[in-house]
């Protein structure tokens, strides 16, 4: 007997109901995720207008009432502040960050040889993009590329003295140029440093453990403030009369192995917490040391401890600020030193300037986090619990 | 302390001494490493040094309203910028052979000293210990400062003196010598205050606009830069009372009499071509048709030997004036009635005129 003779069968699955009442729709979007308890409602309401009370006056403040064009301090200025505004005007001065925009992204890096850091900077790009793509073929020779041959590249291109390149002085630099800088040269060496000292740390050779351990305790025990001010202050004083060591250079070796002390204990965590079962399979394959942390360990570790890895990074990037303490211009130094220019000294220059900086700041960060989040998620190979 | 190169309007008062309490240990361990370096770095001849790369190593601050600030395209300009234009035009007679270095007030004195600058051109208060212990030498007053008041003449109707300020909360950054010289003034006087300290100048300025103290006390300078972003700039004025001495004005390393030389007498020249009404624009005119005077000083004295004996060239004047005019175009384009921050000439103006600077004779 054929199925298809049972007339009262159905041939074919009936069209899926609407959820009840009350489970679908706006209202009961609303009830779920903003008002499902007391509580929720309490924190929604504040919530909502906490955003009123900021953001139309901030949106008026930066947009709409803003100044957008203009030669010097007259636009941003009221009359009586010797402007043109009228009494009790108050918005953004965007001709300011307008005018200083070059000066905020290369500082004073000289007019005519700044394509050289905007092709770094393409440079830069065109590699990272494919890099950071997981379907971006030819992986290892683009690493290669990106941390062995563009900081030559990059060296040759922004230092000069080279192949009729006019040679400019690191002092010249500033602006978004150093933090980038800085920021580069601190995660590419403190990655592999952090990675080596924390093998170190847990070695069971006493002597490279107790090098590890003293060079981790001791670079983390001092603020960077204080080796960057000895470099910048100190330093010039043992050194033979008429020696320049590098600005650039003593803030870049300090970055860098601040960082790779930070580095270091976070993936030793990350060590820590691979079972010593993984050691042991390791051991029982024959594996040597090299393999086992190689093949076994190091890529469960690092893939646990990657928000650890990426928060240092962040507050790598945000701690070259320190720098200004030295007489260096990173972007936040930058805008702050034009504050003192007195053609756009004006009650509105400063917010104006730190809303940029702060927006540039967050716009590397933001790209950081999500990128993180992104290979968080790709690496995940089911240890969630 | 004030963070130098991060405060915009700043007036640069860690120039007196930055870490109060570090002061007497740094100057220390500086003082030690100076002896052992001035011999050696000021023994080869800072004026040699300096024709043979071609160009003046020139410390400026990292940013002051008026006196060293980077413009637009990012080139140096200001009161102590044009100081060291006019020394590269002394030496090279041309002004864009400097370069500069942007210091803090913590690292300038070793940057001097280290030299790392070959003269530190950089509102630095001249004081006895900083000429003996740390090693210096002052060469010239460039400007005359001091720490003054300033009120909202809204909120304190009627006061026109410090004297009359007992009890009122005064706005000051701390760790500076600006607070220390507040508190000896109120004590000196016998009056009750209440000092409100902030750590970083913008603060101060935020808090004073907006009310939280009646008085602001920092160089006059300074105070006249800081009008520049009040909010009803009108409504506040500076008190006459000016209750430290802040003689500001070129350093260079103790043992080369020469450099200073230079160094002080490009100051009397710029000084003494405002005396004699040289300017920018008539130098040419003046050294033809000059007096005596004009022509001894602008080197068309038959076989002078002022420049030379200097060693200079004998038109060095004229390369000074040419470059960046005299005294008084300096103070006016920068700080003065042509530049947004119109301090008035004050002690600044010339002898004759009831001020302090007084040129000593080039002849």
């Amino acid at each position: 007997m054929a199925v298809g003779d049972l007339s009262y069968v159905r041939t074919e699955m009936s069209p899926a109901e609407k959820p009840p009442r009350g489970e679908h729709g706006l209202a009961a979007w609303l009830k779920k995720n903003l008002f499902a308890s007391p509580g929720d409602s309490i924190l929604t309401v504040v919530g909502l207008l906490l955003v009123a009370a900021i953001l139309p006056p901030f949106v008026r403040w930066a947009f709409l009432d803003a100044a957008w064009v203009g030669a010097d301090r007259s636009v941003c200025s009221t009359v009586v502040q010797g402007g043109i505004q009228p009494e009790g005007w108050s918005g953004a001065c965007w001709p300011f960050v307008k005018a200083k925009f070059e000066l905020f992204m290369f500082g004073r890096y000289p007019i005519d040889e700044r394509w050289r850091v905007i092709l770094v900077g393409i440079l830069f790009v065109a590699l990272l993009v494919p890099l950071l793509m997981p379907r971006a073929p030819r992986k290892g020779l683009n690493a290669l590329l990106f941390f062995i041959v563009f900081p030559v590249v990059a060296f040759v291109l922004l230092v000069g003295g080279w192949f009729g390149l006019e040679h400019v002085e690191t002092s010249l630099w500033g602006g978004l140029l150093v933090t980038l800088v800085i920021s580069y040269v601190g995660i590419s060496v403190s990655l592999p440093l952090g990675v080596l000292l924390a093998l170190g740390r847990r070695s069971k050779l006493p002597v490279l453990k107790m090098l590890s351990v003293i060079f981790i305790e001791a670079v983390r025990g001092v603020p960077l403030v204080t080796v960057l001010f000895m470099a910048s202050v100190m330093l010039p004083l043992f050194l033979p009369p008429g020696t320049t060591f590098d600005k650039l250079l003593r803030a870049l070796i300090g970055v860098a192995l601040f960082a790779s002390a930070y580095m270091a204990e976070v993936i030793r965590g990350g060590l820590q917490a691979i079972p010593k079962g993984q050691y042991e399979g390791a051991d029982s394959l024959g594996l040597g040391y090299w393999q086992k942390m190689g093949l076994i360990i190091l890529p469960q570790a690092l893939k646990l401890v990657i928000p650890g890895i990426v928060n240092t990074f962040i507050g790598l990037f945000k701690d070259t600020s320190l720098v200004s303490i030295i007489g260096m211009f990173d972007l936040l130094g930058i805008v702050r030193q034009a504050f003192s220019d007195t053609n756009w000294a004006s009650p509105q220059t400063p917010m104006t300037g730190l809303v940029f900086a702060g927006f540039i700041f967050w716009i590397f960060c933001f790209g950081m986090s999500r990128y993180s989040i992104y290979t968080e998620k790709r690496l995940d190979t089911g240890h969630r619990k | 302390m004030r963070s130098q190169g991060t405060t915009g309007l700043a007036p640069d008062n860690n120039r007196r001494k930055g870490f109060v309490g570090m002061k007497n240990v740094l100057t220390g361990m500086l003082g030690v490493a100076a002896l052992a370096l001035t011999a050696s770095v000021a023994s080869a001849g800072t004026l040699d040094d300096v024709k043979a790369k071609g160009f003046v190593q020139c410390g400026v601050n990292t940013g002051l309203a008026g006196f060293a600030a980077p413009n637009d395209k990012g080139e140096w300009s200001g009161f102590d910028v044009d100081y060291c234009k006019a020394l590269a035009a002394a030496i090279f007679g041309d002004a864009s052979k400097v370069k500069y270095t942007p210091t803090t007030a913590k690292e300038r004195f070793t940057a001097l000293q280290s030299g790392e600058v070959d003269v530190l051109i950089r509102n630095t208060t001249q004081t006895l210990s900083r000429d003996t212990a740390l090693g210096f030498d002052f060469a010239g007053v460039n400007y005359y400062d001091g720490q003054g008041f300033m009120i909202n003449a809204k909120h304190l109707a009627g006061v026109n003196s410090a004297l009359q300020l007992s009890g009122a909360s005064v706005c000051v950054q701390t760790g500076t010598t600006t607070e220390l010289n507040l508190a000896d003034f109120f004590k000196a006087n016998k009056m009750e205050y209440n000092p409100v300290v902030f750590e970083k100048l913008e603060e101060v300025n935020a808090a004073y606009d907006s009310g939280r103290c009646d008085v602001y006390t920092t160089d006059q300078s300074g105070l006249y830069a800081i009008r520049l972003t009040l909010a009803s700039p009108d409504d506040h004025v500076v008190l006459p009372e000016i209750i430290s001495k802040e003689p500001l004005g070129p350093v260079v390393r103790q043992g080369d009499s020469q450099w200073a030389d230079i160094v002080k007498w490009t100051h009397y020249a710029l000084l003494t071509a405002e005396e004699l009404g040289i300017t920018q624009a008539n130098v040419e005119e003046m050294k033809a048709s000059g007096g005596p005077a004009v022509k001894r000083v602008l080197g068309e004295e038959p076989d002078t030997k002022l420049g030379t004996d200097l060693g200079l060239t004998n038109d060095w004047v004229v390369n000074i004036i040419k470059a960046v005019g005299n005294y008084g175009e300096i103070f006016e384009r920068n700080v003065g009635a042509g530049s947004p921050l119109k301090i008035a000439r004050g002690i600044n103006a010339q002898w004759t005129k009831g001020g302090l600077q007084y040129a000593l004779p080039i002849r």
